[in-house]
């Protein structure tokens, strides 16, 4: 019987691999995935290359993941921040690498990846220095670079609420990278910050379909990343 | 108010962006950059129905939220937290890049560092030596948007023309400016270069060319060779509203 159900944080993150590419869900803290974060930085796993549009801020979540030393590259589009210093610092210091990705060709690449896709043409990005090395092609008078798809290992989401099918809905603009990082994983893992208490969510409203989605840990009253920012909060 | 000019000339960041929401026709589904086209939003007119476009999963964005109505999970490009109207509609990043990419978004108004007189922008990174660049949504918006306009301060806070013959710093886009709006006037970008549309009160036209680094094609003299300089209380749009 199909259960995506996943009772714990811990497990739920059990399986990421050292070497492992991790898409992690959120546009700035709206969306991001903080619990299953936080359970990655107490499983360990190391050397990530980590997909994701921004890389945190202050010293939890994400920012703490990059401080605690398991991401060795970041893909994004926006890695500066307000109140985002780990990556920043890191960076300056040649302790991490950066592939930076136009947001919309970073949002193709993934989509593309979970599609079955192996690149894009996009015209984002030509003749500027984001586009050297990278093949051109003119369609109808216009150029346009290829840009390869984007495939993860595991992918963490926020959602909030899930159904045992792994049917996801998400909450306002927490929504962004979720419903297409879920595609572009091996393995995509969600938190939900409600199981539906009816057995199925309403087949007409669900953004993301359980066929995405590997497991759904429930964290009700999720953490707000800019409170614990506020607060001056770090993890571990 | 902040970012007032030294000189006192020209128009005030509110007035900027004033100017530029009266030239946006009613109907436009339009994206708005951080900084001051931010402030577009509070100066469309009211006869005028506009929706704006947040690249993180918004249609139909509205004013800031009173406090006990603020969700850390309903927030604008620049991360600060934002309403929804009626009518508005959320989605993945996927769709809102098809949205801007495949030239749905009839507008899109972005701050700049620098204007090349063919339209090229450059508002994304310092060069070499920035310690951090980030380039965001900006390339996706400028090569998809119908219309990119920028809203800018004529000059650098150092007091360097940002409107030039060439871009010095690394390019977002390659001509793909069309209008551009400062505090000192309002240009078009044309296949002959900058084409004054109207110039701000108190200023002239010599000391806003000595401001420039490039030329600047003045068509909108009278008889008499003068810009005829408006206040912004009387001021009609050069670019009447389809």
């Amino acid at each position: 019987m199909i259960n995506k159900y996943c009772s714990s944080l811990n497990d739920a993150v059990a399986d990421v691999f050292d070497g492992a590419t991790l898409m992690v869900g959120g546009f700035g803290e709206a969306g991001s995935p903080i619990e299953l974060i936080h359970a990655l930085i107490d499983q360990g796993a190391k050397n990530l290359t980590v997909v994701s549009n921004n890389t945190g801020s202050g010293n939890v979540g994400l920012a703490a993941l990059i401080a605690n030393g398991q991401v060795s590259k970041m893909i994004c589009s926006f890695p500066r921040t307000a109140n985002s210093t780990v990556f920043p610092r890191k960076y300056s210091e040649g302790k991490i690498e950066l592939e930076l990705v136009p947001q919309g060709t970073l949002a193709e690449r993934i989509r593309a990846g979970g599609a079955g896709i192996p690149a894009i043409y996009s015209p984002a990005g030509v003749g500027t220095i984001l586009a050297e090395g990278k093949e051109t092609r003119e369609f109808g008078g216009r150029t346009y670079l290829l840009e390869t798809a984007i495939k993860a290992d595991f992918t963490l989401i926020k959602a909030r609420i899930a159904d045992r099918y792994g049917n996801l809905q998400y909450n306002k603009t927490a929504r962004n990278f979720g419903p297409i990082m879920a595609t572009a994983a091996n393995k995509t893992i969600a938190q939900a910050a409600q199981f539906s208490k009816v057995k199925c969510l309403d087949p007409e409203a669900i953004v993301t379909p359980g066929i995405f989605v590997e497991r759904v840990v429930e964290v009700f009253d999720p953490l707000v990343e800019s409170d614990l920012v506020s607060a001056g909060a770090t993890y571990p | 108010m902040t970012g007032v000019d030294s000189e006192k000339l020209g128009w005030s960041r509110d007035e900027m962006a004033r100017n530029a929401a009266l030239d946006i026709p009613s109907g436009a589904y339009v994206n708005l950059g951080i900084g001051i086209p931010e402030l577009i939003a509070d100066h469309i007119p009211d006869d005028r129905e506009v929706i704006f476009h947040t690249e993180n999963g918004l249609l139909g964005m509205g004013p800031s939220p009173a406090p006990h109505l603020s969700d850390p999970e309903l927030i604008n490009a620049g991360k600060k937290r934002t309403s929804a109207v009626d009518g508005a509609a959320y989605f993945h990043h996927a769709d809102s890049f098809a949205m801007i990419r495949g030239g749905h978004i009839d507008v899109c108004v972005l701050g700049a560092m620098q204007v090349a007189e063919n339209g090229d922008l450059a508002n994304w990174s310092t060069g070499p030596d920035d310690p951090m660049p980030a380039v965001g949504g900006a390339m996706d918006l400028v090569a998809g948007a119908k219309s990119i306009w920028i809203v800018t301060r004529h000059r650098t806070k150092r007091g360097e023309p940002k409107l030039l013959s060439d871009c010095t710093l690394p390019v977002t886009g390659l001509g793909i400016v069309e209008r551009i709006y400062t505090d000192l006037a309002t240009i078009e970008v044309t296949k002959s270069g900058f084409e004054l549309k109207e110039l701000a009160p108190n200023t002239s036209l010599e000391r806003v060319q000595e401001l420039t680094g490039a030329r600047l094609l003045n068509r909108c003299a009278d008889d008499e060779g003068q810009i005829r300089a408006q206040s912004v209380s009387d001021r009609t749009s050069p670019w009447q509203p389809e």
